[in-house]
């Protein structure tokens, strides 16, 4: 278990201890203050250089992540994969070895191969890198920002500061995630943190949806979704990802959205209290109904604008620190 | 310290207390409640968090942090900047860079409770509590409770 990211490549985060994600957390709160200021900027990680590598397309991710490291003064190598020399054939270890020659701090990247960010960071060891998407495997930022924002949210409700509950919101808390588990990095990052903070979760999907190892998971597949949805204290509903061909693993969208889909009907049972969440970007009608996704339960912009300071966060931790300063 | 600060401020409705995290927090409270005592008006405060500032970041350990909560926008304001131990004088350093982000205030003061001196840059206090002269060795610890001083390491 690594208890924290300080002087570490954040790759995935089913290695993270409780501490480790915390640290992140808490971190990131001091962030959403400098995010609320006229001067949106702190000098952090001044003269350092940030690459940021999306081997796959992302409108909210890259953004977040290269305005996160502007707000700490990196400078940002933004690499556009598709007017790039990537598409003559160049290799990732040839890519990477360019960018580091100009010399790079840490690289964010996104790539359609799980265990790409891995595979880099065997590369360049001198270089941090932070896994923004790797094929099915893990958005480890994504995992972060979901449980930033149920605890702030749980927070709010309770009048007291994030930083202050630590983990104690999310003791036995019922977290229900709905939708393409199979295809989802989305799933597997938030399980490993959920868990780790001693959540619940449960997830629904149909049977072609389940991922093949599910034995393994430290969760339950429950049979009954719609009374699934009375239990759930939090519902992550995920993209149906048709660019990975989802559509053939679903009889049809409607079918899916019919059986798997959170609908406006569906909605009703949920409890008042319950919090829903999707990681962008929807396909509405087919996972969630545009109603469900506009209703104030749904705290899908809030997800968004904390996207930023967890990005802050994990920036600043992961290059600024040393390895040798994590506490043992 | 509040009776030298109304003297040489005269008005306090532009000042703005801050305290530095996290040792300059609990002083800048006492101080706001003193200084409300003797003007019975009450001061502007707030809390100041420089790491995301400091010039040593990667050089030592890494520094617990907490937020920053200043009231006003500090154009035009006066500071008063509190912390409970000078030594070096980068905290400061870094507070007067942080500040920046929060307006131009018209004038920047600075109160200590101790100044244990070995200053690296030429950062002077307005206020002081006592002066401590110290060796290097030492390490020294100041909270609302007392000052308490020990040897470098020890803790």
């Amino acid at each position: 278990m690594i208890t924290s990211i300080r002087g570490r490549n954040l790759l995935t985060l089913d290695q993270l201890s409780d501490a480790a994600i915390l640290e992140v957390l808490d971190t990131a709160e001091l962030f959403v203050e400098v995010n609320q200021r006229t001067i949106k900027k702190v000098p952090a990680l001044k003269g350092r250089v940030v690459a940021s590598l999306f081997f796959e397309e992302s409108t909210r991710t890259r953004l977040s992540f290269e305005t996160a490291a502007k707000r700490l003064s990196a400078d940002v190598l933004s690499l556009a994969v598709a007017s790039s020399s990537v598409k003559k054939g160049e290799s990732l270890r040839d890519t990477i070895a360019t960018i580091d020659a100009l010399g790079i701090d840490a690289v964010v990247m996104r790539h359609s191969s799980s265990g790409a960010a891995h595979q880099v960071g065997g590369y360049v060891p001198h270089v941090r890198v932070i896994n923004a998407g790797d094929g099915l495997h893990q958005h480890p930022t994504q995992g972060l920002l979901d449980v930033f924002t149920v605890r702030q949210v749980l927070a709010e409700r309770a009048h007291a500061k994030g930083s202050e509950t630590g983990k104690e919101m999310f003791a036995g808390l019922h977290v229900l995630i709905v939708g393409d588990i199979r295809h989802s990095r989305v799933a597997r990052s938030d399980i490993s943190a959920y868990t780790a903070l001693g959540a619940d979760v449960r997830i629904a999907a149909p049977g072609t949806l389940r991922p093949a190892s599910l034995e393994e998971w430290p969760v339950r597949v429950v049979d009954d979704f719609d009374e699934a949805l009375e239990w759930a204290d939090v519902v992550g509903v995920l993209r149906l990802q048709r660019e990975r061909g989802t559509g053939s693993f679903v009889p049809s969208l409607a079918e899916f959205t019919e059986t798997y889909g959170l609908t406006s009907e569906r909605a009703r049972r949920l409890r008042p209290s319950a919090i829903i969440m999707h990681p962008g970007p929807m396909n509405r009608g087919v996972e969630i109904d545009s109603a469900v996704a506009d209703s104030p339960a749904a705290v899908i912009e809030r997800q968004v604008s904390n996207g930023v300071p967890i990005r802050m966060a994990a920036l600043y931790l992961s290059v600024n620190g040393t390895a040798e300063e994590t506490p043992s | 310290m509040a009776h030298e600060v109304v003297e040489r401020v005269r008005d306090t409705e532009m000042l703005v207390v801050l305290g530095l995290q996290t040792g300059g927090v609990a002083f800048a409270e006492l101080l706001a409640a003193s200084l409300f005592d003797i003007t019975t008006r009450h001061v502007l405060q707030g809390t100041l968090d420089v790491s995301f500032y400091r010039d040593d970041v990667g050089q030592r350990p890494f520094i617990a942090s907490a937020v920053s909560q200043v009231p006003v926008d500090l154009d035009d304001r006066l500071v008063l900047l509190v912390d409970d131990v000078l030594f070096t004088g980068r905290t400061i350093r870094s507070a007067l860079n942080a500040l920046g982000d929060f307006g131009r205030p018209r004038a920047v003061q600075l109160a200590v409770m101790v100044d244990r001196g070995h200053r690296e840059l030429p950062i002077r206090p307005d206020y002081v509590g006592k002066n401590l002269p110290t060796s290097l060795s030492e390490d020294i610890v100041a909270t609302t409770e007392g000052v308490w001083i020990g040897t470098r390491g020890a803790s």
